[in-house]
Protein backbone atom coordinates (compact mmCIF):
# COMPACT_ATOMS: atom_id res chain seq x y z
CA UNK A 1 0.00 0.00 0.00
CA UNK A 2 1.53 3.12 -0.55
CA UNK A 3 1.63 6.68 1.39
CA UNK A 4 -1.35 8.43 0.03
CA UNK A 5 -3.43 5.47 -0.13
CA UNK A 6 -3.05 4.75 3.05
CA UNK A 7 -3.00 8.87 4.38
CA UNK A 8 -6.66 8.95 2.02
CA UNK A 9 -7.99 5.60 4.29
CA UNK A 10 -6.95 7.39 7.55
CA UNK A 11 -9.13 10.55 6.41
CA UNK A 12 -11.80 8.87 5.38
CA UNK A 13 -11.84 6.45 8.45
CA UNK A 14 -12.34 9.86 10.87
CA UNK A 15 -14.65 11.43 8.53
CA UNK A 16 -16.93 8.99 9.83
CA UNK A 17 -15.89 9.33 13.45
CA UNK A 18 -18.09 11.98 14.70
CA UNK A 19 -20.11 11.23 17.45
CA UNK A 20 -18.35 8.54 18.54
CA UNK A 21 -18.82 7.35 22.35
CA UNK A 22 -15.01 6.47 22.48
CA UNK A 23 -12.09 7.56 20.08
CA UNK A 24 -8.92 7.14 19.77
CA UNK A 25 -6.47 8.86 17.14
CA UNK A 26 -3.00 8.59 16.46
CA UNK A 27 -2.05 6.78 19.99
CA UNK A 28 1.58 5.76 20.25
CA UNK A 29 1.56 3.95 23.81
CA UNK A 30 4.11 0.93 25.45
CA UNK A 31 4.52 -0.98 28.47
CA UNK A 32 8.39 0.66 28.61
CA UNK A 33 9.97 4.15 27.72
CA UNK A 34 10.92 3.62 24.18
CA UNK A 35 9.53 0.86 23.39
CA UNK A 36 6.56 1.46 21.44
CA UNK A 37 4.07 -1.40 21.00
CA UNK A 38 1.46 0.86 19.15
CA UNK A 39 2.74 2.67 16.62
CA UNK A 40 0.03 5.16 15.63
CA UNK A 41 -3.46 3.30 16.32
CA UNK A 42 -6.76 4.74 15.46
CA UNK A 43 -10.37 3.68 16.43
CA UNK A 44 -13.99 4.68 16.94
CA UNK A 45 -16.81 3.26 18.21
CA UNK A 46 -20.59 4.61 17.71
CA UNK A 47 -23.17 4.38 20.11
CA UNK A 48 -24.53 1.33 20.09
CA UNK A 49 -22.29 -0.03 17.78
CA UNK A 50 -20.28 -3.49 18.63
CA UNK A 51 -16.32 -2.86 17.30
CA UNK A 52 -13.78 -5.87 17.02
CA UNK A 53 -10.35 -5.97 17.49
CA UNK A 54 -8.56 -8.52 15.57
CA UNK A 55 -4.78 -9.36 14.34
CA UNK A 56 -2.09 -11.83 14.39
CA UNK A 57 -0.46 -12.21 17.68
CA UNK A 58 1.85 -9.29 19.39
CA UNK A 59 0.00 -7.18 17.19
CA UNK A 60 -0.89 -4.84 19.34
CA UNK A 61 -4.47 -5.81 20.26
CA UNK A 62 -4.49 -5.91 24.03
CA UNK A 63 -2.08 -2.85 24.31
CA UNK A 64 -4.82 -0.86 22.53
CA UNK A 65 -7.82 -2.00 24.81
CA UNK A 66 -5.47 -1.11 27.95
CA UNK A 67 -4.16 2.26 26.40
CA UNK A 68 -8.07 2.98 26.46
CA UNK A 69 -8.70 2.59 29.74
CA UNK A 70 -5.48 3.96 31.06
CA UNK A 71 -4.17 0.89 31.97
CA UNK A 72 -0.91 1.79 29.02
CA UNK A 73 0.81 4.67 29.27
CA UNK A 74 -0.19 6.79 25.89
CA UNK A 75 2.82 8.56 24.56
CA UNK A 76 1.22 10.46 21.87
CA UNK A 77 -2.07 10.87 20.50
CA UNK A 78 -5.35 10.84 22.52
CA UNK A 79 -8.41 9.16 24.17
CA UNK A 80 -11.68 11.04 23.29
CA UNK A 81 -15.01 9.52 25.50
CA UNK A 82 -18.09 11.59 24.20
CA UNK A 83 -16.17 14.13 22.92
CA UNK A 84 -14.23 14.79 26.62
CA UNK A 85 -10.05 13.72 26.56
CA UNK A 86 -9.42 11.06 28.45
CA UNK A 87 -6.08 9.98 27.67
CA UNK A 88 -3.80 8.47 30.88
CA UNK A 89 -6.51 9.10 33.36
CA UNK A 90 -7.04 6.52 36.42
CA UNK A 91 -8.63 3.48 35.28
CA UNK A 92 -11.08 3.87 38.16
CA UNK A 93 -11.71 7.41 36.86
CA UNK A 94 -12.78 6.01 33.42
CA UNK A 95 -14.86 3.31 35.41
CA UNK A 96 -17.12 6.49 36.75
CA UNK A 97 -17.81 8.10 33.72
CA UNK A 98 -18.79 5.29 31.87
CA UNK A 99 -16.34 2.48 30.33
CA UNK A 100 -16.61 -0.63 31.85
CA UNK A 101 -13.58 -3.04 31.25
CA UNK A 102 -13.05 -6.93 31.04
CA UNK A 103 -9.48 -8.25 31.29
CA UNK A 104 -8.70 -11.45 29.77
CA UNK A 105 -7.07 -13.20 33.10
CA UNK A 106 -7.23 -13.21 36.90
CA UNK A 107 -11.02 -11.49 36.03
CA UNK A 108 -13.01 -12.36 39.22
CA UNK A 109 -12.47 -12.26 42.96
CA UNK A 110 -12.04 -15.90 43.85
CA UNK A 111 -12.81 -15.91 47.75
CA UNK A 112 -16.16 -13.43 46.74
CA UNK A 113 -19.49 -14.54 46.31
CA UNK A 114 -20.74 -14.30 42.48
CA UNK A 115 -22.89 -11.55 44.22
CA UNK A 116 -19.66 -10.08 46.20
CA UNK A 117 -18.28 -10.20 42.78
CA UNK A 118 -20.79 -8.41 41.26
CA UNK A 119 -21.46 -5.31 44.16
CA UNK A 120 -17.55 -4.66 43.65
CA UNK A 121 -18.60 -3.80 40.57
CA UNK A 122 -20.38 -0.65 41.95
CA UNK A 123 -18.78 0.14 44.94
CA UNK A 124 -18.51 3.49 43.22
CA UNK A 125 -22.23 3.79 43.83
CA UNK A 126 -24.07 1.13 45.75
CA UNK A 127 -27.32 2.75 45.62
CA UNK A 128 -27.57 1.25 42.28
CA UNK A 129 -26.71 -2.39 42.93
CA UNK A 130 -30.24 -3.67 43.08
CA UNK A 131 -31.21 -2.23 39.95
CA UNK A 132 -28.36 -3.27 37.87
CA UNK A 133 -28.25 -7.17 39.56
CA UNK A 134 -31.73 -7.40 37.50
CA UNK A 135 -30.09 -5.99 34.50
CA UNK A 136 -26.93 -8.55 35.02
CA UNK A 137 -29.05 -11.18 35.94
CA UNK A 138 -31.62 -11.18 33.18
CA UNK A 139 -28.67 -11.01 30.90
CA UNK A 140 -26.90 -14.20 33.02
CA UNK A 141 -29.46 -15.95 34.69
CA UNK A 142 -27.36 -18.72 35.89
CA UNK A 143 -25.42 -15.75 37.94
CA UNK A 144 -28.71 -15.28 39.49
CA UNK A 145 -29.67 -18.75 40.49
CA UNK A 146 -25.67 -19.46 42.30
CA UNK A 147 -25.59 -15.79 43.37
CA UNK A 148 -24.00 -17.35 46.92
CA UNK A 149 -21.30 -19.27 45.39
CA UNK A 150 -17.78 -18.33 45.68
CA UNK A 151 -16.40 -17.57 42.12
CA UNK A 152 -13.05 -19.32 42.55
CA UNK A 153 -15.17 -22.38 42.36
CA UNK A 154 -16.23 -21.60 39.08
CA UNK A 155 -15.26 -22.56 35.60
CA UNK A 156 -13.83 -20.79 33.06
CA UNK A 157 -17.20 -19.99 31.06
CA UNK A 158 -18.97 -19.05 34.47
CA UNK A 159 -16.07 -16.82 35.62
CA UNK A 160 -16.44 -14.95 32.44
CA UNK A 161 -20.43 -13.87 32.81
CA UNK A 162 -18.92 -12.61 36.16
CA UNK A 163 -16.66 -10.51 34.79
CA UNK A 164 -18.54 -8.86 32.50
CA UNK A 165 -21.47 -8.68 34.41
CA UNK A 166 -19.22 -6.71 36.57
CA UNK A 167 -18.06 -4.63 34.69
CA UNK A 168 -21.93 -3.96 33.52
CA UNK A 169 -22.78 -2.84 37.27
CA UNK A 170 -21.60 1.00 36.89
CA UNK A 171 -24.29 0.51 33.39
CA UNK A 172 -21.51 1.83 31.36
CA UNK A 173 -21.72 3.98 27.70
CA UNK A 174 -18.96 1.50 26.75
CA UNK A 175 -17.57 -1.64 27.48
CA UNK A 176 -14.73 -3.38 26.07
CA UNK A 177 -13.34 -7.29 26.36
CA UNK A 178 -10.18 -8.30 26.40
CA UNK A 179 -10.29 -11.63 24.75
CA UNK A 180 -13.97 -12.63 26.18
CA UNK A 181 -13.36 -16.39 24.58
CA UNK A 182 -9.81 -17.28 25.53
CA UNK A 183 -9.08 -20.92 27.05
CA UNK A 184 -13.15 -21.62 26.64
CA UNK A 185 -14.20 -25.02 24.46
CA UNK A 186 -15.84 -24.12 21.19
CA UNK A 187 -19.37 -24.28 22.77
CA UNK A 188 -18.82 -21.87 25.82
CA UNK A 189 -17.01 -19.63 22.92
CA UNK A 190 -19.95 -19.60 20.81
CA UNK A 191 -21.99 -18.84 24.13
CA UNK A 192 -19.79 -15.78 24.96
CA UNK A 193 -20.42 -14.46 21.41
CA UNK A 194 -24.30 -14.52 21.58
CA UNK A 195 -24.06 -13.09 25.42
CA UNK A 196 -21.77 -10.31 24.01
CA UNK A 197 -24.01 -9.73 21.09
CA UNK A 198 -27.48 -9.63 23.41
CA UNK A 199 -25.30 -6.90 25.91
CA UNK A 200 -24.79 -4.81 22.55
CA UNK A 201 -28.71 -5.75 21.69
CA UNK A 202 -29.46 -3.95 25.28
CA UNK A 203 -28.14 -1.03 24.20
CA UNK A 204 -24.32 -1.16 25.45
CA UNK A 205 -21.69 -0.04 22.89
CA UNK A 206 -19.25 -2.69 22.88
CA UNK A 207 -15.14 -2.92 21.58
CA UNK A 208 -13.89 -6.29 21.55
CA UNK A 209 -10.33 -7.75 20.80
CA UNK A 210 -10.65 -11.42 19.95
CA UNK A 211 -8.05 -14.62 18.74
CA UNK A 212 -11.32 -16.09 17.38
CA UNK A 213 -11.40 -14.05 14.49
CA UNK A 214 -14.09 -15.38 12.79
CA UNK A 215 -16.38 -15.22 15.14
CA UNK A 216 -16.06 -11.73 16.07
CA UNK A 217 -16.34 -10.73 12.63
CA UNK A 218 -19.43 -12.47 12.51
CA UNK A 219 -20.80 -10.84 15.26
CA UNK A 220 -19.55 -7.39 15.00
CA UNK A 221 -20.80 -4.69 12.86
CA UNK A 222 -17.14 -3.14 12.16
CA UNK A 223 -13.74 -4.79 12.62
CA UNK A 224 -10.39 -3.39 12.70
CA UNK A 225 -7.05 -5.47 11.93
CA UNK A 226 -4.31 -4.59 13.46
CA UNK A 227 -0.41 -5.88 12.87
CA UNK A 228 2.41 -4.47 14.44
CA UNK A 229 0.76 -1.76 16.57
CA UNK A 230 -1.08 0.13 13.50
CA UNK A 231 -4.41 -0.55 11.62
CA UNK A 232 -3.71 -2.76 8.49
CA UNK A 233 -7.43 -2.81 7.78
CA UNK A 234 -10.49 -1.85 8.52
CA UNK A 235 -14.35 -2.73 7.42
CA UNK A 236 -17.17 -4.28 8.39
CA UNK A 237 -16.99 -7.20 9.87
CA UNK A 238 -18.55 -9.57 6.87
CA UNK A 239 -16.13 -7.59 3.94
CA UNK A 240 -13.36 -8.88 6.94
CA UNK A 241 -14.18 -12.39 7.03
CA UNK A 242 -13.46 -12.46 3.20
CA UNK A 243 -10.76 -10.48 3.08
CA UNK A 244 -7.78 -12.82 1.91
CA UNK A 245 -5.30 -10.10 2.95
CA UNK A 246 -6.26 -11.05 6.68
CA UNK A 247 -5.60 -14.48 6.40
CA UNK A 248 -2.05 -13.35 4.52
CA UNK A 249 -1.66 -10.94 7.95
CA UNK A 250 -1.97 -14.10 10.51
CA UNK A 251 -0.32 -16.70 8.43
CA UNK A 252 2.29 -14.98 5.69
CA UNK A 253 1.95 -15.18 2.52
CA UNK A 254 2.05 -18.60 2.15
CA UNK A 255 -1.56 -18.56 4.15
CA UNK A 256 -2.73 -18.05 0.09
CA UNK A 257 -3.38 -20.85 -1.62
CA UNK A 258 -1.25 -20.93 -4.62
CA UNK A 259 -3.09 -19.98 -7.31
CA UNK B 1 27.72 -33.75 8.19
CA UNK B 2 26.21 -32.05 5.07
CA UNK B 3 25.41 -35.36 3.01
CA UNK B 4 23.53 -36.21 6.60
CA UNK B 5 21.64 -33.38 7.04
CA UNK B 6 20.00 -33.94 3.26
CA UNK B 7 19.24 -37.24 3.86
CA UNK B 8 17.59 -36.36 7.04
CA UNK B 9 15.50 -33.55 4.92
CA UNK B 10 15.35 -35.74 2.13
CA UNK B 11 13.74 -38.82 4.14
CA UNK B 12 11.06 -36.55 5.14
CA UNK B 13 10.18 -36.09 1.75
CA UNK B 14 7.93 -38.95 1.02
CA UNK B 15 6.48 -38.54 4.67
CA UNK B 16 2.38 -37.75 3.85
CA UNK B 17 1.01 -34.53 5.37
CA UNK B 18 -1.02 -35.92 7.92
CA UNK B 19 -1.23 -35.10 12.02
CA UNK B 20 0.82 -37.63 14.09
CA UNK B 21 2.41 -38.95 10.96
CA UNK B 22 5.16 -41.50 11.38
CA UNK B 23 8.52 -40.07 10.74
CA UNK B 24 11.47 -42.53 9.58
CA UNK B 25 13.91 -41.64 12.09
CA UNK B 26 11.65 -40.54 15.09
CA UNK B 27 14.40 -38.93 18.15
CA UNK B 28 10.66 -38.59 19.98
CA UNK B 29 7.59 -40.19 19.93
CA UNK B 30 4.70 -39.72 22.40
CA UNK B 31 1.52 -41.72 22.46
CA UNK B 32 -1.90 -40.74 24.27
CA UNK B 33 -0.41 -37.66 25.91
CA UNK B 34 -3.27 -35.86 27.95
CA UNK B 35 -3.25 -32.64 30.69
CA UNK B 36 -6.09 -31.03 32.06
CA UNK B 37 -6.01 -27.69 33.71
CA UNK B 38 -9.30 -27.75 35.74
CA UNK B 39 -12.13 -28.73 32.98
CA UNK B 40 -10.05 -27.16 30.39
CA UNK B 41 -8.02 -30.13 28.30
CA UNK B 42 -4.49 -27.83 27.38
CA UNK B 43 -3.12 -30.89 25.92
CA UNK B 44 -4.57 -34.32 23.99
CA UNK B 45 -2.10 -35.67 21.51
CA UNK B 46 -2.60 -39.07 20.56
CA UNK B 47 0.26 -39.50 18.59
CA UNK B 48 4.25 -36.96 18.36
CA UNK B 49 7.07 -37.80 16.35
CA UNK B 50 9.94 -35.98 15.95
CA UNK B 51 12.49 -36.48 13.20
CA UNK B 52 15.80 -36.82 14.22
CA UNK B 53 18.55 -34.11 12.74
CA UNK B 54 16.07 -31.63 11.03
CA UNK B 55 14.27 -28.28 12.20
CA UNK B 56 10.75 -28.95 13.48
CA UNK B 57 8.31 -25.71 14.11
CA UNK B 58 5.63 -26.15 16.73
CA UNK B 59 2.58 -23.29 15.66
CA UNK B 60 -0.77 -22.53 17.25
CA UNK B 61 -2.57 -20.08 18.18
CA UNK B 62 -2.50 -19.00 21.64
CA UNK B 63 -3.92 -21.14 24.03
CA UNK B 64 -3.40 -24.47 21.92
CA UNK B 65 -0.80 -26.17 24.43
CA UNK B 66 2.22 -25.72 22.68
CA UNK B 67 4.39 -25.12 25.87
CA UNK B 68 2.29 -27.00 27.76
CA UNK B 69 3.46 -30.01 25.46
CA UNK B 70 7.21 -28.67 26.15
CA UNK B 71 6.95 -28.65 29.67
CA UNK B 72 5.76 -32.64 29.73
CA UNK B 73 7.69 -33.81 27.27
CA UNK B 74 10.65 -32.09 29.59
CA UNK B 75 10.02 -33.18 32.70
CA UNK B 76 8.63 -29.73 33.94
CA UNK B 77 4.92 -30.62 34.12
CA UNK B 78 3.47 -34.37 34.77
CA UNK B 79 0.41 -35.28 32.22
CA UNK B 80 -2.56 -37.20 33.44
CA UNK B 81 -1.77 -39.68 31.32
CA UNK B 82 0.32 -40.72 28.28
CA UNK B 83 3.77 -42.13 27.55
CA UNK B 84 6.88 -40.79 25.85
CA UNK B 85 10.19 -41.93 24.57
CA UNK B 86 13.36 -39.94 23.37
CA UNK B 87 15.65 -42.08 21.82
CA UNK B 88 13.64 -45.17 22.89
CA UNK B 89 14.48 -44.30 26.67
CA UNK B 90 10.86 -43.91 28.34
CA UNK B 91 10.85 -40.52 29.95
CA UNK B 92 7.35 -40.87 32.03
CA UNK B 93 8.29 -39.15 35.67
CA UNK B 94 12.01 -38.33 35.14
CA UNK B 95 13.04 -34.93 36.38
CA UNK B 96 13.59 -32.40 34.22
CA UNK B 97 17.22 -32.39 35.43
CA UNK B 98 17.61 -36.05 34.23
CA UNK B 99 16.06 -35.47 30.77
CA UNK B 100 18.08 -32.38 30.41
CA UNK B 101 21.95 -35.08 30.72
CA UNK B 102 20.10 -37.66 28.55
CA UNK B 103 20.62 -34.87 25.66
CA UNK B 104 17.32 -33.35 25.81
CA UNK B 105 17.84 -29.61 26.83
CA UNK B 106 14.80 -27.33 26.34
CA UNK B 107 15.19 -22.66 26.93
CA UNK B 108 12.03 -20.61 28.02
CA UNK B 109 10.05 -17.88 26.43
CA UNK B 110 10.51 -15.66 29.09
CA UNK B 111 14.66 -16.42 29.44
CA UNK B 112 15.72 -17.66 32.95
CA UNK B 113 18.92 -16.59 33.19
CA UNK B 114 20.58 -15.72 37.12
CA UNK B 115 20.84 -12.54 36.48
CA UNK B 116 22.91 -11.93 39.56
CA UNK B 117 25.51 -14.16 37.83
CA UNK B 118 27.70 -13.00 35.26
CA UNK B 119 27.35 -14.78 32.11
CA UNK B 120 30.40 -16.98 32.45
CA UNK B 121 29.12 -18.51 35.22
CA UNK B 122 25.74 -18.53 33.98
CA UNK B 123 27.74 -21.43 31.47
CA UNK B 124 29.49 -23.10 33.93
CA UNK B 125 25.86 -23.90 35.52
CA UNK B 126 24.99 -25.75 32.15
CA UNK B 127 27.74 -28.65 32.49
CA UNK B 128 26.50 -31.54 34.25
CA UNK B 129 28.38 -34.10 35.80
CA UNK B 130 30.80 -31.71 38.26
CA UNK B 131 33.15 -33.23 40.48
CA UNK B 132 33.55 -30.31 42.51
CA UNK B 133 29.66 -30.33 43.49
CA UNK B 134 30.67 -33.46 45.72
CA UNK B 135 30.83 -32.93 49.40
CA UNK B 136 34.43 -34.37 49.62
CA UNK B 137 36.15 -33.75 46.77
CA UNK B 138 34.79 -29.63 46.65
CA UNK B 139 37.93 -29.11 49.08
CA UNK B 140 40.72 -30.17 46.95
CA UNK B 141 40.70 -28.23 43.88
CA UNK B 142 43.18 -31.03 42.30
CA UNK B 143 40.19 -33.44 41.88
CA UNK B 144 38.37 -31.15 39.80
CA UNK B 145 40.29 -28.04 38.95
CA UNK B 146 41.29 -29.46 35.38
CA UNK B 147 36.98 -30.47 34.33
CA UNK B 148 36.47 -26.59 35.55
CA UNK B 149 39.27 -25.44 33.19
CA UNK B 150 37.87 -27.88 30.18
CA UNK B 151 34.16 -26.47 31.61
CA UNK B 152 35.20 -22.99 30.98
CA UNK B 153 37.29 -23.66 28.16
CA UNK B 154 33.81 -25.25 26.56
CA UNK B 155 31.74 -22.07 27.82
CA UNK B 156 34.19 -19.84 25.81
CA UNK B 157 34.15 -21.27 22.86
CA UNK B 158 30.10 -21.07 22.54
CA UNK B 159 30.05 -17.47 24.15
CA UNK B 160 32.63 -16.67 20.99
CA UNK B 161 30.05 -18.87 18.99
CA UNK B 162 27.23 -16.75 19.78
CA UNK B 163 29.02 -13.00 19.82
CA UNK B 164 28.70 -13.21 24.20
CA UNK B 165 32.37 -13.04 24.61
CA UNK B 166 32.88 -8.96 25.22
CA UNK B 167 29.68 -9.42 27.68
CA UNK B 168 31.68 -12.71 30.02
CA UNK B 169 32.14 -10.81 33.12
CA UNK B 170 28.93 -8.92 32.60
CA UNK B 171 26.02 -9.61 35.14
CA UNK B 172 23.24 -11.49 33.07
CA UNK B 173 20.96 -9.12 34.14
CA UNK B 174 22.38 -6.48 32.44
CA UNK B 175 21.52 -8.53 29.07
CA UNK B 176 19.29 -7.15 26.49
CA UNK B 177 16.23 -9.60 25.97
CA UNK B 178 17.77 -10.85 22.64
CA UNK B 179 21.11 -11.54 24.31
CA UNK B 180 19.55 -13.49 26.98
CA UNK B 181 17.83 -15.65 24.70
CA UNK B 182 21.52 -16.24 23.44
CA UNK B 183 22.78 -16.96 27.05
CA UNK B 184 20.40 -19.67 27.36
CA UNK B 185 21.05 -21.18 23.94
CA UNK B 186 24.43 -21.26 24.71
CA UNK B 187 24.15 -22.35 27.97
CA UNK B 188 21.96 -25.60 26.70
CA UNK B 189 24.82 -26.50 24.66
CA UNK B 190 27.24 -27.14 27.65
CA UNK B 191 25.51 -30.75 28.04
CA UNK B 192 26.02 -31.14 23.92
CA UNK B 193 22.54 -32.16 23.53
CA UNK B 194 21.29 -34.14 20.78
CA UNK B 195 17.99 -32.56 20.69
CA UNK B 196 16.99 -28.88 21.57
CA UNK B 197 13.84 -27.65 22.51
CA UNK B 198 13.47 -23.47 22.01
CA UNK B 199 10.16 -21.89 23.60
CA UNK B 200 8.99 -18.73 21.40
CA UNK B 201 13.07 -17.94 20.71
CA UNK B 202 11.96 -15.05 18.63
CA UNK B 203 10.13 -13.70 21.40
CA UNK B 204 11.10 -10.11 22.62
CA UNK B 205 14.28 -10.00 20.45
CA UNK B 206 14.94 -6.74 18.18
CA UNK B 207 14.47 -7.22 14.25
CA UNK B 208 18.34 -6.56 14.00
CA UNK B 209 19.30 -9.82 16.13
CA UNK B 210 16.81 -11.55 14.65
CA UNK B 211 18.31 -12.53 11.22
CA UNK B 212 21.78 -13.53 13.65
CA UNK B 213 19.37 -15.85 15.94
CA UNK B 214 17.99 -17.45 12.94
CA UNK B 215 21.33 -17.95 11.73
CA UNK B 216 22.17 -19.92 15.76
CA UNK B 217 19.05 -21.87 15.15
CA UNK B 218 20.34 -23.32 11.81
CA UNK B 219 23.60 -24.06 12.56
CA UNK B 220 22.67 -26.43 15.23
CA UNK B 221 20.91 -28.11 13.04
CA UNK B 222 23.86 -27.97 10.47
CA UNK B 223 25.78 -29.49 13.20
CA UNK B 224 23.66 -32.60 13.37
CA UNK B 225 21.81 -31.64 16.32
CA UNK B 226 17.97 -31.93 16.57
CA UNK B 227 16.09 -28.63 16.82
CA UNK B 228 12.16 -28.35 18.07
CA UNK B 229 10.92 -24.68 18.52
CA UNK B 230 7.31 -22.82 19.44
CA UNK B 231 7.30 -19.54 17.20
CA UNK B 232 4.68 -17.26 16.62
CA UNK B 233 6.91 -15.48 14.18
CA UNK B 234 5.65 -17.07 10.69
CA UNK B 235 8.36 -15.69 8.75
CA UNK B 236 10.74 -17.42 10.79
CA UNK B 237 8.72 -20.77 10.33
CA UNK B 238 8.77 -20.68 6.58
CA UNK B 239 12.31 -19.72 6.74
CA UNK B 240 14.08 -22.38 8.96
CA UNK B 241 12.13 -25.21 9.23
CA UNK B 242 12.04 -28.71 7.53
CA UNK B 243 8.76 -29.28 9.52
CA UNK B 244 6.11 -28.16 11.00
CA UNK B 245 3.41 -29.19 13.72
CA UNK B 246 0.46 -27.29 14.55
CA UNK B 247 -1.45 -27.46 17.71
CA UNK B 248 -5.11 -26.10 18.22
CA UNK B 249 -6.78 -26.52 21.54
CA UNK B 250 -4.41 -29.10 22.80
CA UNK B 251 -4.43 -31.51 19.37
CA UNK B 252 -2.15 -31.70 16.55
CA UNK B 253 -4.17 -30.58 13.69
CA UNK B 254 -2.09 -30.67 10.99
CA UNK B 255 1.56 -31.48 10.37
CA UNK B 256 3.58 -30.85 7.12
CA UNK B 257 6.43 -29.10 5.43
CA UNK B 258 6.33 -24.99 5.87
CA UNK B 259 4.16 -25.04 2.44
CA UNK B 260 1.50 -27.48 3.10
CA UNK B 261 1.02 -26.53 6.44
CA UNK B 262 0.45 -22.96 5.77
CA UNK B 263 -2.21 -23.43 2.60
CA UNK B 264 -4.02 -25.90 5.38
CA UNK B 265 -7.47 -25.22 5.43
CA UNK B 266 -6.92 -26.69 8.91
CA UNK B 267 -4.52 -24.31 9.78
CA UNK B 268 -6.26 -21.38 8.55
CA UNK B 269 -8.92 -22.17 10.61
CA UNK B 270 -7.30 -22.72 13.39
CA UNK B 271 -5.75 -19.81 13.51
CA UNK B 272 -8.59 -17.75 12.78
CA UNK B 273 -11.64 -19.80 14.83
CA UNK B 274 -13.04 -22.96 13.78
CA UNK B 275 -16.97 -23.54 12.46
CA UNK B 276 -16.29 -21.73 9.37
CA UNK B 277 -18.94 -23.57 7.84
CA UNK B 278 -21.57 -21.91 10.24
CA UNK B 279 -22.20 -18.19 10.56
CA UNK B 280 -23.17 -18.37 14.30
CA UNK B 281 -25.81 -15.01 13.45
CA UNK B 282 -27.98 -17.99 11.93
CA UNK B 283 -27.31 -21.15 14.63
CA UNK B 284 -29.96 -21.84 16.58
CA UNK B 285 -29.38 -19.86 19.78
CA UNK B 286 -31.91 -22.22 21.96
CA UNK B 287 -29.59 -25.41 20.75
CA UNK B 288 -26.36 -23.38 21.85
CA UNK B 289 -27.64 -22.77 24.89
CA UNK B 290 -28.79 -25.75 25.98
CA UNK B 291 -25.11 -27.25 25.27
CA UNK B 292 -23.51 -24.28 26.99
CA UNK B 293 -25.59 -24.83 30.10
CA UNK B 294 -25.04 -28.93 29.77
CA UNK B 295 -21.44 -27.82 30.14
CA UNK B 296 -21.13 -25.55 32.47
CA UNK B 297 -23.62 -28.01 34.63
CA UNK B 298 -20.47 -30.86 33.58
CA UNK B 299 -18.30 -28.32 34.98
CA UNK B 300 -19.35 -27.37 38.26
CA UNK B 301 -19.95 -30.69 39.65
CA UNK B 302 -17.43 -31.26 42.84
Amino acid sequence: MTETTQSAEHDNHLAHADGAVLRADDLIAGYLPGVNILNGADLYCQPGELVGIIGPNGAGKSTLLKALFGLVKVHEGSVKLKGEDITNQRADQLVSKGIGFVPQNNNVFPSLTIEENLEMGCYQDPKRFTERFGFVTDLFPRLGERRKQRAGQLSGGERQMVAMGRALMMDPSVLLLDEPSAGLSPVLQDEVFVQTRNINKAGVSVIMVEQNARRCLQICDRGYVLDQGRNAYSGTGKSLADDPKVIELYLGTLGQKED
Amino acid sequence: MAADLSAARAALEGVPSEPGVPKPDPIVKGDNITRTFGGLKAVDVEHIEIQRGVITALIGPNGAGKTTLFNLLTGFDEPDDGTWAFNGTALGKVPAYKVARLGMVRTFQLTKVLSKLTVIENMRLGAKGQRGEKFLSAAFKSLWGAQEKANTDRADALLERFKLDAKREDFAGSLSGGQRKLLEMARALMVDPELIMLDEPMAGVNPALKQSLLGHVKSLRDEGRTVLFVEHDMDMVRDISDWVIVMAQGQIVAEGTPQSVMADQRVIDAYLGAHHDSDITEIDIADLEKAAEAELDEGTKP
